[in-house]
């Protein structure tokens, strides 16, 4: 399996872990990724807020790239997932807009042209009976006894109709891939809910409160790690857990994975080499269960 | 045979709500409501809901089915059968329920209130009436389609946690009269809709759009209140600082700064805001886990600016 990888911005900043730990599950499962060095910021629905055709512009690059590469595109961000995918919609449904879009791309050498290429996630990617098929094969660590509760993350879910979930009020995509680790998928209510991230600046409190919520409806299922889609999904649950623990009675202290270290532990690699030292709530708790 | 499992409450008989389990056989064609009415009308007539047109257009019949609201009348019962031939129906979210199924709508009438949901022309009344072309008619088509079911703001995540935000609706009906040409009061409305609880603090979640029944999509025409927000100069807020500070840091890297962007969208004399930001930076600085100092910009950064450019931004 080879295909362009869009890692956006914050793989490569304030979750590295992220990128590397998706480095290593490829290169575990012998999937070839060629990142796309010149690809923009998806614009994470903000830059739209700003112009909605520039950011429009900007992913019909993206998208415009892979193309002429011919791979399909993943990512490895619920953010990104949704907001390509959306440009997608925008610029495919009306051919007049197209039309427009590509005359802003014409002189930086790209054009769109829509329905070759697929954009999917990398949890997407793995739940192809091709990835499950890879995943059974090359699993050398099962995850015995570690029950993992999976976070979506809003973009790859909504609007449905740019998920590629089948049913985005219920999805099961991540937890069968758990289960093909050995681990034992948590299903609570907030797997499907909202972390809160993009608030954070704006209102704090309720940010956190969101955030609280599901990581104490997680624990409340008896989960031993949070496993996320999107890594500003993981910068919220992670980053701010101490500030949501302070804001909670009950308290909530909770490991936070990214999906592709899930997967790379049970390929066998440490949780050294997946970054894993660097997640702001330890991870070590999770080294009996693994043991 | 289907089972309904109902959330009754009667806080008359009992203060708290408990569940109910109805069966009835349900023919393939027979919406939720038709089944509700079913159950009213042979198993028990104390089952309260609010119901009138049958024909998703009167907006009264939103429930709660297997957790996520709907109308009743527009979805067929057997669509909705989950596990164990079970459908669970439970009252709108985010109000308080005064019987059954029915809540108390005075929260989402007052923030529907609270946008001045009525035109206010800055001209004198013409003779006949006010016009507008089918193009500008077509900036609020969407959001006049808007029922007033309440089911956005019964699923919406931050009114979940936060009841000082106007919700989706709402703000969705103030696209209608913001973006409305024959409407003089767009700075206005657009400064009081971005104060703490408006536009700014909508998370982006979507749960709205994928809950409204119609074409209205409050999100998205959150969307397009925060682009004439920008557009008319309202900036001096965080939601308007990180929107501006974001597409300032894709044009002139292609990525976004992660070290500046926080810092601009609290303002650089915000010292509060400043200080705030500090432990979760220290404590990402100490993990190892800030974001690089020197920031590299993407390969081909020159296209993106063009881009910009072009678009006059």
């Amino acid at each position: 399996m080879k295909f362009t990888l869009f890692t956006g911005c914050v793989a490569k900043g304030a979750t590295r872990e992220l990128m590397l730990s998706t480095m290593k599950s490829a290169e575990g499962l012998g999937i070839e990724f060629i990142e796309m060095k010149s690809a923009a910021c998806c614009g994470a629905g903000v830059v739209s807020e700003k112009n909605p055709l520039l950011a429009d512009a900007l992913n019909a690059r993206t998208i415009a790239i892979a193309e002429e590469q011919g791979l399909d595109l993943v990512t490895i961000c619920s953010t990104c997932q949704g907001i390509l995918k959306k440009t997608e919609c925008h610029v495919d449904s009306d051919s007049a807009y197209k039309e427009k879009v590509n005359n802003i791309l014409e002189e930086g050498g790209h054009q769109y042209a829509g329905g070759k290429i697929k954009i999917q996630h990398f949890a997407n990617v793995l739940g192809t009976e091709e990835g499950l098929k890879l995943l059974r094969g090359e699993v050398k660590r099962p995850l015995t006894g570690l029950k993992a509760a999976a976070f979506y993350g809003c973009y790859v879910l909504r609007p449905s109709e740019l998920s590629l979930y089948e049913d985005p009020d219920d999805p099961t995509g991540m937890e069968e891939i758990f289960e093909i680790l050995g681990a034992t998928p948590v299903y609570y209510d907030s797997r499907i809910k909202c972390c809160g991230f993009p608030i954070i600046m704006m209102n704090k409190d309720a940010s956190h409160d969101m955030a609280g919520n599901a990581l104490i409806d997680a624990i409340d299922r008896g989960a031993d790690c949070v496993v996320t889609g999107c890594p500003l999904c993981h910068l919220s649950l992670d980053a701010y857990q101490p500030e949501i623990d302070k804001m909670n009675k009950k308290g909530c202290s909770i490991p936070i994975l990214h999906l592709p270290q899930l997967v790379a532990l049970a390929l066998g690699y440490s949780p050294q080499e997946l970054g894993m030292d660097k997640h702001i709530i330890s991870t070590t708790r999770l080294d009996k269960i693994l043991a | 045979m289907i089972t309904f499992r109902i959330k009754r409450y009667n806080p008359e008989k009992q203060a708290e709500s408990y569940f109910e389990d109805f069966q009835l056989d349900v023919q393939e064609d027979l919406t939720l409501l038709d089944c509700m009415n079913e159950i009213k009308w042979t198993l028990d007539g104390s089952l309260t809901y609010r119901m009138s047109c049958r024909s998703a257009i009167c907006g009264s019949c939103a429930v709660k089915a297997n957790g996520h609201a709907i109308l009743a009348c527009q979805r067929q019962a057997q669509h909705l059968v989950k596990d164990n031939d079970t459908i669970v129906l439970e009252p709108l979210g985010n109000m308080k329920p005064i019987k059954d199924l029915a809540v108390d709508f005075k929260p989402f009438w007052d923030k529907i209130n609270k946008v001045k949901p009525y035109l206010q022309p800055e001209k004198k009344a013409p003779e006949k009436e006010r016009t507008q072309s089918p193009e500008q008619f077509k900036f609020i088509d969407d959001s006049s389609t808007c029922i007033m079911c309440g089911a956005c703001y019964s699923d919406c995540q931050v009114l979940e946690v936060d009841d000082n935000f106007l919700g989706p609706a709402a703000l969705a009906k103030a696209q209608r009269f913001v973006q409305d040409s024959r409407d003089g009061k767009t700075l206005e409305r657009v400064k009081e809709l971005s104060k703490p609880g408006g536009i700014w603090d909508c998370t982006h979640c979507a749960e709205c759009v994928e809950r409204c029944p119609k074409p209205a999509r409050p999100f998205d025409r959150i969307k397009e209140v925060m682009t004439v927000a920008l557009e008319q100069g309202v900036t001096n807020n965080n939601g308007a600082r990180h929107a501006l500070s974001f597409a300032k840091s894709v044009k002139s890297s292609g990525r976004l700064n992660e070290n500046v962007i926080p810092v601009e969208s609290v303002g650089f004399f915000n010292f509060k805001g400043l200080f705030d930001l500090l432990p979760v930076g220290l404590r990402m600085f100490f993990r190892g886990k800030n974001p690089p100092i020197l920031h590299k910009s993407i390969e081909e950064v020159e296209d993106i600016k063009r881009i910009y450019m072009k678009l006059n931004e």
